[in-house]
């Protein structure tokens, strides 16, 4: 079993040379001659108004929270049916229950219109 | 660990294990071969990748694409773009968030090229055979989307906030179809192993028994890797390119590394969930017809070879039809994007985990494997012709709604409805997937 994991392990620990070796090659190949214009924020030719860093509209932000709903059910249902072939009857029913729940919070966030885009 | 176990009988790693002993250090050497291995056949292949996207792409459109480096087919066009990448300078905007503008392309590629730790290329030919390899597989693969939100927020740039917002919105939204649909096969194969799923398949692929959540799937794919029709968060004519407008030089090569990567991946892993990965069951049909025992890749010498070679059939097939839609199907709108996967995609989704969680207990024990397949096949028609149905009657009152509307209106204030009608003209399946999931 642990040894499953070292396999995973060196890899988080060598996937980052794989990345780099290109970039680091490109920065000792690559000019190095930077100048103000250059370095100025692209967007098509105009000059940049402010900064980007704003409060940006929440539309987005309540998606993600309606995910996170969902990403934790993932949690519970992936165990659930790679065991299912142990499961008793009263264990499908909380399991039918379970998703039950969740279409129910699915309604109720499109009801009060948080699935509206705007 | 078992990689390139034995592509005939003995392999390399069984030579090395016979030469060195088996000390701890030789499995962590072995290991450390395999990660090699893997990764280096993921970036080369992606050089192959781009190429051949180029080309079809180029046939479909009736142009011939890349021709002149490396011969008559052009087949050195991405090494030539490689090297040019790698000679251009590459700077980071004065105003970027040092930091995050740099750590997003490393994080983006690591992430993609985590994913092939658990991809099965052959009986016994897998980095790592992880009990739960799926959840591993879907885990990593979400953290691409802090890169691109690293990348976007980092750059300081409005068109690449933009990209940001709409990648974390897109990602994260079709990640719920595709995890949910995820969970079908895995009740089907009671295991989140990809050899055990491949395992389950051995008569009959999971794409003949649950093609809706293969379709499902696909689909929410598409999405996942930021493909058309769902590439909206690079989408050149909206936004310049998204979360990737102030990268240059080998720093934007991760970003197009990565997406090449988990494109092939995302095909690697259908090929495995729904169409039996190295498996053929073809094979065993026409040997049982001649009346010769069924016989498994994974225990024949040659096997692996086979297993390989069918691998990779499958994986280029799902690849080419990555390809043919982005050549086919324009880019939809971000609220149809999000509209079909909320109110479309997730309950449906919902509803056929649902179905098949309850159907597969109901089946008798004494069925045998092909009379499961038989029933979960005719239940997933089921639901998707009966979904197909409920689109047509509600697009059907949709359009007798507006053309109603359009013969009462005459023509002076056809600027205020025309609007509306439109935007019904245009939604029609968005529309269509509201009242299939309000039902």
């Amino acid at each position: 079993m642990l040894s499953d994991w070292q396999f995973i392990a060196i890899f988080v620990v060598l996937a980052p040379i794989f990345p780099a070796a290109p970039v680091i090659l490109n920065y000792v190949l690559g000019p190095k001659k930077p100048n103000p214009i250059k370095q100025e924020t692209y967007e098509c030719g105009i000059e940049t108004i402010g900064s980007s860093w704003i409060q940006f509209k929440v539309q987005y932000y309540i998606y993600a929270l309606v995910f996170v709903v969902f990403d934790i059910e993932a949690v519970f249902l992936f165990p659930i049916a790679a065991a299912y072939g142990q499961l008793g009857l009263f264990a499908v029913m909380e399991t039918v229950l379970f998703i039950f729940l969740l279409a129910v919070g699915l309604l109720y966030a499109w009801g009060r219109g948080v699935l509206e885009w705007v | 660990m078992e990689f390139l176990k034995s592509l005939v009988e003995l392999t390399l790693f069984d030579y090395l294990r016979q030469v060195w002993g088996n000390a701890a250090w030789v499995e962590v050497v072995l290991d450390i071969i395999g990660v090699v291995v893997v990764s280096t056949f993921c970036l080369l292949v992606v050089v192959f990748l781009i190429w051949l996207e180029r080309k079809v792409i180029a046939r479909i459109q009736d142009r011939i694409g890349p021709n002149r480096v490396g011969g008559k087919y052009g087949l050195l066009q991405t090494v030539a773009d490689v090297l040019k990448l790698l000679s251009k300078e590459s700077f980071t905007p004065a105003d970027a968030d040092k930091p995050a503008y740099n750590a997003a392309p490393f994080l983006i590629v690591i992430s993609a090229l985590l994913m092939w730790a658990v991809l099965p290329f052959a009986p016994g030919v897998v980095g790592v055979d992880l009990n739960i390899g799926l959840f591993y597989i879907l885990s990593v693969s979400s953290i691409s989307v802090v890169s691109l939100l690293l990348a976007g927020w980092g750059s300081n740039n409005k068109y690449a906030l933009l990209g940001a917002f709409r990648s974390v919105a897109q990602l994260v939204s079709y990640e719920v179809p595709m995890i949910l649909s995820l969970v079908v096969p895995i009740l089907l194969a009671r295991s989140m192993s990809t050899q055990d799923i491949i395992g389950a398949q051995l008569v009959a692929p999971f794409m003949f028994v649950v093609p809706l959540s293969a379709i499902i799937f696909f689909i929410s794919s598409l999405a996942e890797t930021g493909r058309t029709p769902f590439d909206l968060l690079e989408a050149e004519s909206e936004i310049v390119a998204g979360f990737h407008t102030e990268y240059s030089g080998m720093k934007f090569g991760m970003f197009f590394l990565a997406e090449f990567m988990s494109t092939l991946f995302m095909s690697g892993l259908f090929a495995v969930v729904y169409w039996g990965g190295w498996s053929l069951p073809i094979l065993n049909m026409i040997l049982s017809l001649f009346g010769v025992t069924p016989i498994d890749l994974s225990v024949i010498a040659f096997g692996r070879l086979i297993g390989l070679v069918v691998f990779f059939v499958k994986m280029f097939a799902v690849y080419f039809v990555y390809i043919w839609i982005r050549g086919t199907l324009p880019r939809v709108r971000v609220d149809q994007l999000l509209n079909f996967n909320w109110k479309f995609l997730v309950p449906l989704t919902l509803v056929l985990v649902l179905v098949v969680a309850v159907v597969d207990k109901l089946i008798p024990a004494e069925m045998g494997v092909l009379g499961r397949a038989a029933i979960h096949l005719m239940t997933n028609l089921l639901i998707g012709f009966g979904t197909i149905e409920v689109l047509r009657q509600s697009a059907r009152r949709k359009r007798l709604l507006v053309e109603e509307v359009e013969t009462a209106v005459s023509h002076h204030d056809d600027h205020g409805h025309g609007d509306h009608g439109h935007d019904d003209h245009g939604d029609h399946a968005m529309h269509g997937a509201d009242v299939v999931a309000a039902h």
